[in-house]
């Protein structure tokens, strides 16, 4: 196999952070070359040099062993390189054929040669079993289908070598296990495939050769086949990872949450939640499991006030918080970690420090009578991006330009710093890298120790199953069990998830 | 501005001559200075009125009926109460004024928080309430004997804004813009509820998840902005009307929107760009009676000096997504047949 790409020495500095440090990079013709890291860690960045949407503070780049300056992707598709983006950048109104061939000269007099393209198109999916009809909408296709013309359009314009950003991120399992497939057919032809990922098994599963990237070093290159996953994750985060967390037995305390007979709508007026009952103590972790969209979100939004319950009673301790207001309830001692950091938990467009207080600026000391007291905020919110390393140069950075982990941890230090008596997290791992998701367990199991009680809902069995002491599983609103983890069986929960009622509740 | 050149030049007219016409009519001597101040005043208001509502996240295009109702209610208090010292009285016509506007912004948000109706509509609905109900009022119950001009009495001289630069008509209203402008700053940056204002306008769903009420904030806003709206009819009657009359305002209101934008709606920025546009419009006067250029020529240049700022926001692609959703919404307030109004200024 001869080497295709060569990128020397590369590094890109933007205002105040150095996103790729002096990285070497290569891909052979014919290979999957993986690109891991951790989000924040430069993978993206250095692809987007490559593909010519930046240009690098100083390196080189080798096409085929000539020195090429990429100065435009337009540059970068001459040279046989395509991006497909992790945000696909199609026209939902148009064919598929006419966003292919869209932006390029492809005339006939002064008609578009759509049934030639459409044609061609044809013929580059049956060649890479890529299974697109170039008459359909856009719109009306799978987010599978459109990474697919994205793949296409860039097949269409000659890329030889295709990067890969994230690609599997938006897609489902079958949907991974067919662009998997596709992946194999480009290479069995001779393309060169750059996967970007943070994901360890699909490294592990697609990729000849992995690259590391860790805060914006190269730290190594391998062959994929030699290394193991627990290698790659030391790779990435420069220490050993633990898969396992350590759960140490605690004896569970008074109650801290009850809810009796819970029933609640969703946004559409439909019942969501069914007679809902459950209870967690002090040091215990209850974790909901369950197919995404069971009625998870309404269950949080009522422990949080943030949704009405039409009938049923909801305690803290010994107070009836039934449809209280989320004022309330948060200084009752209730923290929220909720579903989505961006719409939710965060202001983007506000600093760190104005997100940091967003619960507590109308008390002292952050505020006296009505006036913000911002030396108290500033010194306040110095104190917590220390004490949960939020990486950040300093607390007047806008939420936006965090990484996710970073806005993860920004949530995790508000909520957490109050010591709250119950602590309610609805995917907090969600799209986070090794070690962010390590940092958070972690703090999820700091708070059990130290005396809350906590809500844990998860569509990842596997977290659910690491951090709680006992397992509720949700179908259409309705607990269908409730289980101790020692007693857990993986098969009974699979079939609770799908419907079928447990009977026994420990 | 060169582009308003060559617009004058393409009418025959001499840019050169004319630009100095422009100049020397806005800060060429003590007068014009006080002269364009005079007009920067009532923008400094309807462009607070337009950014306070903005930073909540409301669009607030009504500060032309705030500005009529501030100045309606300011002249009631300015003439029918009698014998007070200005000391109370000035600052009791004032109060008027801004409960004026507040009142009738007020209308707005409680239509948004309690049927959720669009803001964007009913504020230009209501504009043309509150500019037909003083039409109504001046030519008929309040009009002043013997009746033949539609104008209500003079206020009393207790309620009058004294002029602060002697020579010019520069009145006691510019502090209060000043003031005005402070407040802003520390209302929004300093205060608890200008915090939530401020959360509400960027992501109403973390405000609400933060314990707040998203209904209160815009309440407050919308009094705030329509106050503000308000204080500008005011300070214009008090200051240098002294009595109402039919259309006193030649569309303050609109103008105060693209101050704001102007300004970015920062407390610096909507200082600066109301100075610019009292330059342009004193300055305007000047360029007719000397060049005989149209005033209509200072409107071409306003227009354009928004077209250039927002090509530039347009340069940036996070000003590109703000852009886009504030033209989605704007859309929506074209489609109620509001922009024919501001472009045609009333």
């Amino acid at each position: 196999m001869s080497t295709v790409l060569e990128m020397k020495n590369i590094t890109k500095k933007f205002p105040g952070v150095l996103a790729n440090d002096n990285v070497c990079f290569s891909a052979d013709s014919g290979e999957v070359h993986a690109l891991l890291g951790e989000n924040g860690a430069g993978k993206t960045t250095l692809m987007n040099i490559l593909y010519g949407l930046y240009q690098p503070t100083s390196g080189e780049i080798y096409l085929k062993g000539r020195k090429v300056e990429i100065t435009s992707p337009k540059v970068a598709i001459e040279n046989g390189i395509g991006m497909v983006h992790q945000h696909f950048m199609l026209i939902p109104a148009l064919s598929v054929v006419e966003n292919v061939i869209l932006g390029m000269r492809q005339r006939r007099g002064a008609f578009l040669a759509i049934d030639e393209a459409a044609a061609k198109v044809k013929d580059l999916s049956a060649r890479y079993g890529l299974a697109v009809d170039p008459h359909r909408k856009v719109g009306d296709l799978s987010v599978g289908e459109r990474q697919r013309v994205e793949i296409v359009k860039a097949l269409y314009r000659g890329a030889d070598l295709l990067i890969l950003d994230e690609p599997t991120a938006v897609l489902t399992p079958q949907e991974t296990d067919e662009l998997f497939g596709v992946i194999r057919h480009l290479t069995a032809q001779g393309h060169t495939v750059i996967f970007i990922s943070h994901k360890l098994n699909e490294v592990k599963a697609i990729s000849d050769r992995v690259t590391v990237l860790r805060q914006g070093r190269a730290v190594t290159t391998v062959k994929t086949s030699r290394v193991s996953k627990e290698e790659l994750a030391r790779f990435m985060v420069g220490k050993e990872v633990l898969f396992d967390i350590e759960r140490e037995p605690l004896e569970p305390g008074a109650p801290v949450l009850r809810l009796d007979q819970i029933e609640a709508d969703n946004d559409l007026g439909l019942r969501a939640l069914k007679n809902v009952s459950l209870e967690i103590r002090q040091r215990e972790v209850l974790g909901i499991a369950g197919v995404d969209g069971n009625g998870q979100r309404e269950l949080v939004e009522v422990i949080c006030g943030l949704r009405k319950a039409s009938r049923g009673t909801v305690w803290l301790g010994d107070i009836d918080v039934t449809n209280a207001s989320p004022r309330r309830i948060t200084e009752l001692g209730t923290a929220h970690i909720p579903e989505d950091r961006q719409a939710r938990g965060l202001v983007l467009t506000m600093t760190l420090k104005e997100n940091l207080v967003l619960h507590d600026y109308y008390r002292p000391p952050f505020s006296r009578g009505h006036f913000l007291n911002w030396k108290e905020i500033r010194d306040h919110s110095r104190r917590l991006i220390r004490e949960f390393d939020v990486r950040t140069p300093h607390e007047d950075l806008l939420a936006k330009n965090l990484s996710g982990g970073n806005q993860q941890k920004l949530i995790l230090a508000r909520e957490l710093s109050s010591q709250p008596q119950l602590l309610v997290a609805m995917h907090p791992t969600r799209g986070l890298d090794v070690g962010a998701i390590e940092y958070v367990h972690r703090k999820i199991m700091e708070q059990r120790a130290r005396g809350a009680a906590v809500l844990l809902v998860s569509t990842d069995l596997d977290e659910i199953l690491s951090l709680s002491d006992r397992i509720a599983v949700i179908y259409e609103g309705e607990i269908m069990g409730i289980l101790a983890n020692h007693q857990v069986d993986i098969g009974e929960i699979g079939l609770m998830m799908a419907g079928v009622k447990k009977t026994a509740v420990a | 501005m060169a582009v308003g050149a060559a617009i004058i030049r393409f009418m025959g007219l001499d840019p050169v001559s004319a630009y100095r016409a422009l100049v020397l009519g806005s800060v060429g001597n003590l007068n014009a200075v006080g002269e364009t101040l005079v007009k920067a005043v009532p923008l400094m208001f309807t462009g607070l009125s337009f950014a306070f509502a903005f930073r909540c996240g409301l669009i607030n295009i009504g500060a032309e009926g705030q500005l009529y109702m501030g100045g309606l209610l300011s002249v009631c208090a300015g003439v029918f109460i009698k014998g007070l010292p200005a000391l109370i009285h000035l600052p009791l016509a004032l109060a008027a004024g801004f409960a004026g506007g507040g009142l009738w912004g007020l209308i707005s948000g409680w239509l948004k928080t309690r049927f959720g109706a669009s803001e964007i509509i009913t504020t230009v609905m209501l504009n043309y309430v509150a500019i037909y109900f003083v039409s109504y009022l001046v030519t008929g119950p309040l009009k002043a004997p013997p009746g033949n001009f539609p104008h209500t009495e003079p206020v009393a001289v207790t309620a009058e804004l004294p002029r602060i630069l002697a020579g010019t008509r520069l009145h006691l209203g510019f502090i209060f813009a000043l003031l005005a402008i402070c407040f802003y700053y520390v209302f929004l940056w300093h205060t608890r509820e200008g915090f939530e204002l401020r959360v509400v306008g960027q992501n109403t769903e973390a405000a609400k998840y933060a314990g707040m009420k998203p209904s209160s904030s815009i309440m407050t806003a919308m009094f705030l902005a329509g106050g503000m709206g308000g204080l500008a009819g005011a300070g214009e009657i008090l200051g240098v009307q002294h009595r109402l009359m039919q259309a006193f305002s030649p569309g303050y209101g609109f103008d105060g929107i693209a101050v704001a934008l102007l300004g970015l709606n920062t407390p610096l920025g909507i200082f600066l760009a109301a100075v610019l546009f009292g330059i342009l419009r004193s300055g305007g006067n000047m360029m007719q009676m000397m060049v005989e250029v149209p005033i209509a020529l200072i409107y071409i240049i306003q227009a354009l000096v928004i077209l250039f700022v927002v090509a530039q926001i347009m340069a940036k692609p996070s000003g590109r997504r703000r852009l886009r959703s504030f033209l989605r919404d704007f859309r929506l307030f074209e489609a109620s047949g509001g922009a024919g109004r501001i472009g045609s200024r009333g």
